[in-house]
């Protein structure tokens, strides 16, 4: 077999991926904390204010790759919730279900900053504005997610059930992406493009995509901490589970 | 320096979202931490009850 297809089947058995991320987390970690660290500088001290909007448009530093973070969570999500139901993989259900909280702790904190923004600049903390509304909503689905998978006693068929959920609720997706096009109104439409030149000046630009990247790295931090912890309760009858107590806690016969 | 922490008077709403920035992804960091200690204790107790079930 093709050493990659090899290495990804093998990812999948719990206790290979429970070292792997283990060796890993450290070092994904300490990446998104220092990038973090240069994005939140160039933030705070080296781009210019704005020109009208003065520094209250720092705030999109924190808002913007939150808001996108929102969003990839939960494609993230969505894709592992179906690669779980279509092909019954332990390890897809408990990412998809692992990304859920902190996909909704990245839209949380847009929601919030949005409205700190907002209300210097649109003299308003809340509007039903497509975007914000949309963006709500999106927040819930995540609540629905996270709600489904602990109501349910089973764990793996609570993750299905979830899993399920979550894809339905990818129709909010293009929603809120569009919202700003769709609909004209409070809300400003995308500055930054990933295809075509992006309407913002480099010095304003690059600790912007610094910090995306930085929170682009936690969030796959997060996940794999999260399901390294959720894998040792799924698998906790299992013998690799119970060689990783303390010596003195296991049963001498 | 005074006007970097006032942020030309835009302070109250920048400073916020930056501490709730931190806050939130500071939780997000320590939760798995947390459910960890309590899986593992969890398990422990697991263990060690069989244990003492098997040896009367």
């Amino acid at each position: 077999m093709n050493p990659l297809v090899l290495w990804f089947h093998k990812l999948g058995s719990p206790p290979y991926f429970y070292r792997f991320a283990g060796k890993w987390l450290p070092w994904l970690y300490a990446l998104a904390l220092i990038c973090g660290a240069v994005g939140l500088y160039g933030a705070l001290f080296t781009a210019p204010a704005d020109y009208q909007q003065g520094d209250s448009f720092r705030i999109m530093y924190v808002h913007v790759p939150c808001a996108w973070m929102g969003l990839f969570a939960y494609l993230f999500m969505a894709a592992n919730g179906f690669v779980g139901l279509v092909w019954r993989i332990k390890l897809s259900e408990t990412l998809a279900m692992a990304s859920a909280p902190v996909g909704a702790a990245f839209t949380f904190i847009t929601l919030v900053t949005g409205s700190l923004w907002g209300k210097p600049t649109w003299g308003t903390w809340w509007t039903w504005d497509a975007r914000l509304t949309s963006e709500l909503v999106l927040l819930f689905l995540y609540f629905g997610v996270i709600g489904l998978y602990h109501a349910i006693e089973d764990r793996r068929q609570a993750a299905r059930a979830a899993a399920f959920l979550a894809l339905i609720g990818i129709v909010n997706l293009p929603i809120v992406h569009y919202s700003v096009i769709w609909w004209n109104t409070l809300h400003q439409a995308q500055t930054v493009s990933l295809v075509g030149p992006s309407k913002i000046a480099p010095s304003m630009l690059w600790p912007l995509l610094t910090l995306a990247f930085a929170t682009h790295v936690y969030f796959f931090a997060s996940v794999l901490a999260r399901s390294r912890v959720a894998l040792l309760e799924l698998e906790s009858g299992k013998d690799w589970v119970r060689a990783l107590l303390p010596a003195t806690e296991t049963p001498h016969d | 320096m005074t006007d970097f922490f006032a942020m030309h008077g835009y302070a109250a709403y920048v400073w916020p979202s930056y501490a709730l920035f931190a806050v939130v992804l500071l939780a997000d960091a320590l939760a798995p931490v947390f459910a960890r200690r309590h899986v593992m204790r969890d398990l422990a107790r697991r263990v060690r009850r069989a244990a003492s079930r098997k040896t009367p």
